[in-house]
């Protein structure tokens, strides 16, 4: 058999593809509809969250930090609670990263602050003794693109169901013993978007010292990265 | 058939020989230079804070792990496809202006395709995921490249002489079908500017900008489905295409076993796909997938062994070969290496020690073994066996040759031990708990623990660039001032002249 195959290039690929594309259907396939699910409090991003997840991803935060905690005590006693599928369910890409060149931040919301972030990113050594983590010095002047976060979410909506402006059940319990629910809005043009994710940006900026950050977002209108990606750190929980 | 040799035509593989060693020497010197970023941060603002955010280690992170894939070792495959495939298929690229056409065409798209890839990439245009990070245009712009190589491939097959496909070529059609079907599935993705907003605004943002078709979980498996199996049929296969043919070639000696190709060619094409698996142990994945991962891994190392062994017995009685030619030096080290790395990347998918090795350096460590000892050797190799059938002139310095191989094996070998030291180190620091059960060490004290080991990294790292560049410089002097030779250097099977 193989002495024909070797003599008819077209069954020998087929043979080829038929051998490699195996394992690809059994392993791949029968998970899809059961990983998606999200779990109980889970919400879509925000329009400022999604754009600091962009500038994570811009500026390969992923390349050495992991968003994946692994159920090991060491890892549960460090960062928290082991992750769960589900809550990965609007992560689009996954950004569970490879190396651990730097801690895990799946939880990183839970335990760091506007303030920490702020400094931090600036000059991480300085917070951080002994730190080998560069500084980002440009996300405090660049200006984040709310636009193409803008038309993120609205392929989310559009072509993989994701609910903004629909009611998704949160973690905690109202007085009828119902989950309470949490509405995530998503602007109608990109006028309304821009707005909206100033609106975050001037809750995050409270918390910052930076005066010309501060001066940006309200005075001018504008966000810099760095607001963004502390909007996008801080719901990591 | 006539008994004279054909004239074979170079002209697409001396191209990509050319880019070879281009994107070869870009991809090592940014890793070089990552290597000396993460012992001594000041490197990251070497240009000034102006440019901090160009020469910064998690923006040239991509374009080291790019560069040296898409850029080094997919032009080595296209170089030597196109001189490998017309000798063992008995067919002249000449024979068919159709074929020397779309080659030269697929070599310039593939140019264009690499600056868009360049560019796009120092911008920050990335989509994240490893060995996938381009937009949507430029995973295009990819498909069309390989598309035409297939044509290319299955053109010349269609006219070949020589009926049977010597075991060079099993590989080069894998490679070809492995890297299209996991390319294409992996970089499913949505352009944003296809959405339209409530108010009827559509084309929103940046045109390129994509939104992947996977979430969560998900794309995590379709992810390291691709970015496993892109080291099987980017790093792997083809390689071994190349060894299969530049070996007996070179040594004069016929494969030592026919049937242990088959095992190893079948084997290694239905088992690797299975192992992807065990770059998500303890992830949200189903477990089930984990332990395939993880037992598929093992089973592996029979299929790699088998093609490694067949190369190093197809020197039997032959070993003084080893010592008199720097070549097969190359390739019998590059051989071993695969064989070390095969079997380590076993053991490091094992759940216990993965436990202990993921997310840390001696991943790093691993993946460079292969590469470095295995990958840049073979291919660096192949270019020496074919410059002086493709130049018609003899190697330069056979001493420079040998001086090469040994600085870069030091550099492999530093490499790897201090990214095995680093790697454990860390891995048993994080977990490391002390009597009250408190963790021992905060994370910072396993990053300032490493500093040695990454300088020694570094060191290595350079060694091998400083090979690479003395490879250049021969090669360089080969073409330019090598004694001519008024025929082909003599060498034996496979498949005659």
């Amino acid at each position: 058999m193989f002495h024909w195959l070797e003599k008819n290039p077209f069954f020998f690929a087929v043979g080829v593809f038929a051998a490699i594309a195996f394992a690809g259907l059994v392993e791949i396939v029968p998970n899809f509809a059961e990983a998606s699910r999200p779990v109980i409090g889970t919400a879509p991003y925000s329009t400022l969250e999604l754009a600091g997840r962009q500038v994570y991803i811009k500026n390969s935060c992923n390349a050495c930090h992991s968003q994946l905690i692994r159920p090991f005590k060491s890892e549960t006693d460090r960062y928290g609670h082991y992750s769960l599928s589900g809550e990965y369910a609007y992560d689009r890409p996954f950004l569970w990263g490879s190396k651990r060149t730097g801690p895990d931040l799946h939880r990183v919301g839970n335990y760091r602050t506007t303030d920490w972030h702020e400094n931090h990113m600036k000059d991480p050594a300085a917070i951080v003794p002994g730190s080998i983590m560069p500084k980002y010095t440009w996300m405090y002047t660049k200006m984040v693109d709310i636009d193409t976060a803008f038309a993120e979410q609205l392929t989310d909506a559009q072509f993989f169901a994701v609910p903004y402006n629909k009611p998704v059940p949160m973690k905690e319990l109202d007085v009828d013993g119902k989950p309470k629910t949490k509405i995530v809005k998503m602007g109608k043009s990109i006028a309304e978007a821009n707005a909206m994710a100033l609106v975050e940006a001037k809750d995050i900026v409270k918390n910052m010292k930076d005066q010309d950050i501060k001066d940006a977002v309200n005075k001018r209108g504008e966000i810099p990265e760095i607001v963004a990606l502390i909007a996008y750190l801080n719901s990591l929980k | 058939m006539e008994n004279r040799p054909l004239e074979y035509d170079y002209t697409v593989a001396k191209m990509f020989m050319l880019t070879t060693i281009i994107f070869g020497i870009v991809g090592m010197s940014i890793g070089v230079i990552l290597a000396f970023e993460l012992a001594f941060p000041g490197i990251n603002t070497i240009l000034g804070s102006g440019l901090a955010e160009y020469t910064n280690f998690s923006r040239l992170r991509p374009l080291h792990t790019d560069s040296v894939i898409f850029g080094f070792t997919i032009s080595g495959v296209f170089a030597t496809w196109y001189y490998v495939g017309q000798r063992v298929l008995k067919v002249s690229m000449a024979e068919s202006s159709l074929l020397m056409f779309l080659g030269k065409l697929q070599f310039w798209i593939y140019i264009l395709t690499v600056a868009a890839a360049v560019v796009s990439l120092f911008l920050g245009e990335t989509t994240s995921k490893e060995y996938a990070e381009f937009e949507w245009p430029v995973d295009i712009a990819i498909v069309v490249v390989w598309v035409l190589w297939g044509v290319n491939m299955f053109g010349l097959i269609g006219l070949r002489r020589e009926k049977s496909l010597y075991i060079s070529v099993w590989y080069y059609i894998a490679t070809f079908l492995g890297i299209a079907m996991l390319y294409l599935f992996n970089n499913m993705e949505v352009p944003t500017w296809l959405a339209t907003s409530a108010a009827g605004e559509t084309h929103i943002g940046d045109w390129f900008h994509s939104v992947s078709m996977y979430a969560g979980t998900n794309d995590a498996l379709v992810q390291w489905w691709y970015g496993h199996n892109a080291v099987a049929f980017g790093f792997t296969v083809p390689i071994v295409a190349m060894v299969y043919y530049f070996l007996p070639k070179e040594s004069g000696q016929a494969i030592y076993s026919y049937k242990l190709s088959l095992l190893s060619f079948w084997g290694l094409m239905f088992v690797y796909l299975w192992a992807g698996g065990h770059h998500l142990l303890f992830s949200t994945v189903p477990d089930w997938v984990q332990t395939m991962g993880s037992i598929f891994s093992i089973v592996l190392i029979l299929p790699s062994w088998g093609s490694a062994i067949n190369m190093l017995l197809t020197m039997k009685g032959e070993w003084q070969q080893v010592a008199a030619s720097p070549l097969i030096k190359f390739m019998i080290l590059g051989s071993t290496f695969y064989m070390f790395s095969t079997l380590e990347g076993p053991i490091q998918a094992i759940k216990s020690v993965n436990a202990i090795a993921h997310f840390t350096d001696w991943i790093v460590g691993h993946v460079h073994d292969g590469v470095l000892g295995w990958v840049g050797f073979m291919i660096m190799a192949g270019l020496y066996h074919m410059a002086p059938r493709v130049f018609k002139r003899e190697i330069y310095s056979k001493s420079l040759m040998a001086s090469q191989f040994w600085i870069q094996t030091l550099g492999v070998v530093l490499y790897f031990t201090s990214m095995w030291i680093a790697g454990i180190t860390q891995g048993m620091m994080w977990r490391a708990h002390d009597q009250f059960g408190n963790l021992a060490y905060s994370f910072i004290d396993t990053v300032t623990v490493l500093h040695p080991y990454y300088a020694i990294r570094g060191v290595g790292g350079l060694l091998y660039l400083i090979g690479f560049v003395m490879f250049t410089y021969n090669i360089y002097k080969t073409m330019t001032a090598g004694k001519r030779l008024d025929s082909e250097p003599a060498s034996a099977s496979p498949m005659g002249a």
